[in-house]
């Protein structure tokens, strides 16, 4: 092979006859570490701005649970900070509501979505199907310039005058339409819908990436049912992330015209502050309908990835084959179908026709059986397992264990007739949390543990690990565990102080101890970011290509790929990602070719 | 000084915990990363089932301490709450054993299949058996739910009985107020460009239609006892939501498109005061829908009596066409004017409750 071959052709034509020097392709600091079109740095900058994100998001999160948990004390220093948001040392109820909103969108959108699909699916598509790069590498570096360009937005809303957006993540008008109605539908809020107008097309130009490449760049041998698990469930969370988010950018685009072109596409016979609107006709269900199309999917464009790497990991740490790969890949499927069919359980209380909640309860209470069938392979796969406990192993159980507490509350939930009860409650905050915030959390670190190595070359630090496994798993828990009993009293969200109902101030001291464990469980949030921004640098070497003795196609790759991943051909692939423990044999790669006298399972 | 010195220590515990873990990372280097990887195996595992063990304990502790605040303790204050709490406690059953059965096994086989000398992994990639088991069973149980909820469901969204009493709740920011349709029984008609802030038209009545004449405006909701109660819900400005947990019903208030909810209250205000142990119980009317800054304290309260005293009160309450026309009033000392003339006046009297 000639070296005039840039990288980008032999990216585009990837025979696997075809070799490939990558020292031949001149990379300045730019290039390589700015506008990338490396799929692993453009993994890594996602992840980094996702941590970032993180770190805020969550500490908006403590900052609003001081107000939640010692509502009569004031803090000086918070004025300091938050000068007029927190007069006299007590946040704002503006600026609880801007907090709380806020709060959702970075955790949902920035780093749940971005910083979770976004890294791996980035990261580990090219690694896991033999491939040299995405198919388009140039969509794959805008997807995260655009990303970077939304994460721009949402900051400068965070510190414009009247406030960033506070209607709450789900920004229903008419709140979220009338400046009047609330400061944080000011200026604020314009912004919102523009970041998110921007996060859309940056999640698109990604999806789009990730299922050409995973439909048409697989190395030979490498058949869709050969396929890692991490791969399907990326695969089925682009699929998702394509068919729902231009929904959401319908509806920002018409809020964005409500707001300042004077149309009604959700506004109707309104009087704010005193002042009779002229819009007529509109519905401002209209708008829910819109939101909860992406919003629902949202949420298992969120979990997927996180079930995904949790089989990957589990199934590799257990020394085992995952349970039920079929299965798995059907039950995916189901959920990505039914994903498209429930968005209205979130909307039961709205005077939605009870015909039509009737057929959502179905639909939704019909997710438990995939949900099931999933738990119940993790389980299957644990059961005579020869099981290695690495950090990235305890989050992936941990995330089995949150998934089940959650997934459960969910057919709570989900049936009208109980919703109509727990509908915006504390409840639904400890549903949410578990299964889809945690959870999805604890897959996003059992990923950065099990991947890091491929990542950077290093070890994150172990015991640092295992610190951080154990206090979250508990803090979780005891954090949400008893706001279902705080969701049973009745006790509504988004309420900035209780202390004058009758019916909900009894809570106090438990609101207290949910603030405390709140602010040690973000504390060792930190202690990870320490870990894994020192281990980028100074962690322990990798000397083994393999350190886990996985099956997988990137551990084949040099310890520190470069861009195209492998020296020489790609490798071929013989067998499915999981003959682990087959024959006697602790594992067998991926490339390994089936043996005449191995045995025919699978 | 304090928040100071909170700083300093979390900082250095933070630091005593990064410098133990680099050392320990080195000490695994000397004794030989096998040997302590099979060590931090150990421990990892029993920490599993401890997490397990006290993770059950502190289920049951919590329940302990916080089920006599939930609201089963006291039943549903209305009649078709009932329902919803029977349908909570087979919920609760049914997913409670699912929960620590799988719990159970997670931890319990994390612990019992860890990584030990000379132990070999089963290779069991699948079992059509099996899987058909976990397809089927949570499947028909889900079913068994459904058919439960969706009975209900469609009794609490079906029309409410005949003879319910007919109130109006409109939320505004951030307050709830009443209309009660008077003798007649029908409100009269209203319409949002008719609001008049001026004029004390806060709800934008329609005074030109004589069946709102009668109409009392209040902005506390008293409801009769054992009597069925359907709720007709607005919104003047943005969506918020009528949350009654007492009742365990709930029902948004959408500026435009009006909703409604009927439930039946079987206890009153004074019985629940006796059922709860609580002095100073009162139902309250919850937003459960964010409505802006002053979201929390959009409180309204409903006062549940006998119908005798609802009577009562109805008849003390003045119709809202008479305390804004006073004029019209018979039963005021103003001069005798038309009664079919109806032209709003512009004299602003502070609503009657």
């Amino acid at each position: 092979m000639s070296s005039t071959i840039s990288l980008q052709e032999s990216v585009l034509h990837t025979g696997h006859a075809d070799e490939h020097h990558e020292h031949h392709h001149h990379e300045t600091f730019i290039s390589k570490y700015v506008f990338s079109q490396d799929h692993k740095m453009i993994a890594r900058q996602f992840l980094i701005t996702g941590i970032i994100w993180a770190i805020i998001g969550g500490l908006f999160s403590v900052i609003f649970r001081l107000q939640l948990g010692y509502p009569n004390q004031s803090f000086p220093w918070l004025e300091d900070f938050l000068g007029h948001w927190a007069k006299g040392g007590k946040l704002q109820p503006e600026f609880y509501y801007a907090l709380v909103t806020m709060h959702g969108t970075i955790l949902v959108f920035f780093v749940l979505t971005a910083g979770l699909s976004g890294t791996f699916a980035n990261f580990l598509i090219p690694l896991q199907i033999g491939a040299r790069d995405m198919a388009s590498p140039m969509l794959n570096m805008l997807s995260y310039w655009f990303f970077f360009l939304a994460s721009v937005i949402m900051m400068a809303s965070l510190f414009v005058q009247t406030g960033p957006a506070s209607g709450g993540w789900t920004v229903y008008p008419p709140l979220s339409a009338l400046g009047e109605a609330s400061s944080g539908s000011k200026i604020g809020m314009d912004l919102w819908l523009v970041s998110m107008a921007m996060f859309i097309v940056s999640s698109l130009l990604g999806g789009l990436n990730y299922i050409t490449t995973i439909l048409n760049m697989r190395t030979k041998g490498m058949t869709m049912t050969r396929l890692p698990l991490t791969i399907w469930a990326l695969f089925f969370t682009a699929v998702l992330g394509v068919l729902s988010f231009p929904v959401l950018l319908s509806g920002a685009i018409l809020l964005l015209f409500d707001r300042n072109l004077g149309t009604s596409f959700f506004l109707s016979d309104i009087v704010v502050a005193g002042k009779i609107l002229p819009n007529e006709g509109g519905s401002a269900i209209l708008f829910q309908h819109l939101f909860w199309f992406l919003g629902h999917p949202e949420v298992y464009i969120i979990l997927l990835p996180a079930m995904g790497m949790s089989s990957e990991i589990l199934s590799v740490n257990s020394r085992k084959p995952i349970f039920g790969y079929m299965a798995m890949v059907a039950s995916l499927f189901a959920i990505c179908v039914l994903a498209f069919l429930v968005w209205a359980h979130h909307m039961f209380v709205t005077g939605l026709n009870p015909f039509l909640g009737s057929i959502f309860v179905l639909l939704t209470l019909l997710i438990a059986v995939p949900s099931a069938i999933k738990v119940f392979n993790w389980l299957t796969t644990l059961w005579r397992g020869n099981i290695r406990f690495t950090p990235a192993m305890l989050f992936a159980i941990g995330f089995v264990s949150l998934f089940i507490s959650g997934g459960l509350t969910g057919i709570f939930l989900g049936n009208s007739a109980l919703d109509i009860h727990l509908h915006d409650t504390y409840f639904v905050i400890a549903h949410f949390h578990i299964v889809m915030g945690v959870a999805s959390f604890f897959g996003m670190f059992a990923g950065v543990y099990h991947w890091f190595p491929k990542m950077f070359g290093r070890y994150l630090n172990n015991t640092m690990g295992y610190i951080h496994f154990w206090v979250t798993i508990i803090g979780s828990y005891l954090i949400f565990w008893p706001m279902h009993y705080e969701g049973l009293a009745g006790m509504p969200r988004r309420y900035y102080d209780f202390s004058n109902w009758e019916s909900f101030k009894m809570f106090g001291g438990l609101n207290e101890f949910i603030s405390l464990v709140a602010m040690i469980v973000f504390a060792v949030q930190l202690l990870f970011v320490i870990n894994f921004f020192y281990s980028i640098w100074k962690g322990r070497r990798v000397t083994t290509e393999n350190p886990w003795g996985a099956n997988t196609l990137e551990w084949t790759t040099p310890i520190r790929p470069g861009h195209g991943n492998w020296k020489g051909e790609i490798p071929e692939v013989h067998r499915w990602a999981y003959d682990y423990g087959k024959d006697g044999k602790e594992f067998i790669t991926q490339t390994t070719p089936v043996g005449a006298d191995e045995s025919k399972d699978h | 000084m304090k928040e100071f010195f909170l700083v300093i220590i979390v900082a250095m515990i933070f630091l005593v915990i990064f410098q133990i873990s680099k050392a320990s990372e080195y000490v695994s280097v000397l004794k030989g990363e096998e040997k302590s990887r099979k060590q931090n195996n150990k421990i990892n595992g029993f920490l599993m089932v401890a997490f397990l063990v006290l993770g059950l304990i502190g289920v049951w502790y919590c329940n302990e301490l916080y089920y006599g605040k939930t609201l089963f303790p006291q039943g549903s204050a209305s009649v078709e709450g009932e329902q919803v709490d029977l349908m909570l406690y087979i919920t609760i059953g049914v997913t409670g054993v699912i929960f620590v059965i799988t719990q159970v096994l997670l931890f319990w086989f994390a612990f019992k299949y860890q990584e030990k000398e000379g132990q070999k992994a089963y290779f069991f990639p699948h079992n059509n058996k099996l899987e058909l088991l976990w397809t089927t069973v949570p499947a028909i149980f889900l079913t068994v739910l459904v058919v439960f909820g969706l009975k209900n469901w469609f009794k609490f969204t079906n029309d409410a009985p005949k003879n319910s009493v007919l109130v109006e709740i409109t939320g505004h920011q951030f307050a709830w107020d009443m209309r009660y349709p008077g003798k007649d029984g029908v409100l009269g008609k209203k319409s949002y460009k008719l609001y008049n802030q001026p004029l004390g038209n806060t709800l934008g009545v329609d005074f030109e239609d004589p069946e709102s004449w009668d109409d009392l405006h209040t902005t506390v909701m008293h409801l009769p006892v054992d009597k069925p109660v359907k709720l007709v819900i607005n919104a003047m400005d943005v969506i918020h939501d009528v949350g009654l947990s007492h009742f365990r019903m709930k029902m948004d208030a959408v500026p435009g498109i009006p909703t409604t909810m009927w439930f039946t209250p079987q206890y009153t205000t004074e019985e629940m005061k006796v059922r709860t142990g609580n002095p100073n119980f009162v139902y309250e009317i919850s937003c459960d829908q964010m409505c802006g800054k002053g979201h929390f304290s959009m409180r309204g309260v409903i006062v549940v009596e006998s119908e005798a005293d609802y009577n009562k009160w109805l008849a003390s309450q003045k119709p809202e066409y008479f305390t804004l026309h006073p004029e019209k009033d018979p039963g005021g000392n103003n001069q005798a004017v038309d009664s079919t003339q109806s032209a709003p006046i512009a004299i602003a009297v502070p609503k009657s409750n």
